[in-house]
């Protein structure tokens, strides 16, 4: 591959990115290769050395900040004519309430699997309390006389300790599940974002 | 080894590189290759995070009819890689406290 042809495609691959980015990183990679060429490296080489075009690209676009990459492409790409401004003004009542409507169904729906989160950590935390509480309980009907009561909620805080300590478990796996996820979506409407252009 | 303290490693790694002299690039990839592997792409982000917090500063020269982009330590810099002598000192204390026991052991 020529480097011309690796610094296309890698544009290519950034082409979500602000301008100004994606200059000063081709600026970057096209001086690295005839860094390498000048050492004596042909440019087929030294474009090898620099490594996939495409596997940088998708890197580089992980590690860049969402918001940046949505505010490039919001920005038109040209300028408004009046005609267009006139519509978008008048047809703001309709955008932007559907625009407000989407991103608060997005949220709500962020919000909510949270919220499945975090009660099933009041459950955690309930069933902990009820073993505490039992264990204690126990010992005031034991200290009272009541022998067969007192056994009877020492048995009720050993179950309830155990399905505590069941619980812990899935909740902590299903927080780190929803983390996970959430990185995932992330990058997936950067992907959005960025593959029209690609395609 | 843990990713926040490789980080900071590479960032201590590559003022070290434009301690003596303004480096560019290249160089500074293969001034360290002996020591540690860096690719391009993590380079970048180490040049570009060292000068938003000022221990680099950045200027464009010509070579060979094209420009370079050379990198200048500053003295926030410098001061840098001498807390990291510091912190090192301190690590390595650490270390032989870690290790002793099993010495002792076989």
């Amino acid at each position: 591959m020529s480097k011309k042809e690796f610094l296309a495609q890698l544009r290519k691959g950034l082409s979500g990115l602000p301008k100004e980015d994606i200059e000063e990183r081709l600026a970057f990679y096209s001086e690295m290769i005839e860094d390498r060429m000048e050492e004596g490296l042909s440019q087929e080489e030294a474009v090898m050395a620099a490594g996939d075009a495409a596997e940088i690209a998708a890197q580089i676009v992980a590690d860049t900040p969402l918001l940046k990459i949505a505010k490039e492409r919001i920005r038109p790409q040209r300028r408004l004519n009046s005609w267009e401004v006139v519509l978008l003004a008048l047809g703001s009542p309709i955008w932007l309430s559907l625009g407000i409507a989407a991103a608060a169904v997005v949220f709500s729906l962020y919000l909510s699997f949270w919220a499945v989160i975090i009660s099933l950590w009041a459950v955690f935390a309930s069933f902990a309390v009820c073993a505490v509480g039992g264990i204690l309980a126990c010992v005031v009907f034991i200290a009272g006389g009541k022998n067969a009561s007192g056994f009877a909620m020492l048995a009720a805080g050993i179950i309830c300790s155990g399905f505590s300590i069941l619980m812990f478990m899935g909740c902590r796996a299903a927080t780190k599940g929803t983390l996970k996820l959430t990185k995932k979506t992330a990058i997936w409407v950067k992907d959005r974002f960025i593959g029209r252009e690609e395609a | 080894m843990d990713i926040q303290l490789k980080r900071g490693l590479l960032e201590v790694c590559v003022l070290a590189a434009i301690k003596n002299e303004d480096s560019y690039g290249y160089k500074i990839i293969k001034d360290m290759k002996p020591y540690i592997e860096l690719s391009e792409s993590t380079l970048y982000t180490i040049l570009k995070r060292l000068e938003a917090s000022e221990m680099l500063t950045v200027y464009s020269m010509e070579h060979g009819g094209r420009l370079r982009k050379y990198y200048r330590i500053t003295d926030l810099g410098r001061r840098r890689i001498e807390d990291f002598r510091q912190e090192w000192k301190e690590m390595l204390a650490i270390y032989r406290f870690v290790t002793k026991e099993d010495e002792g052991n076989e």
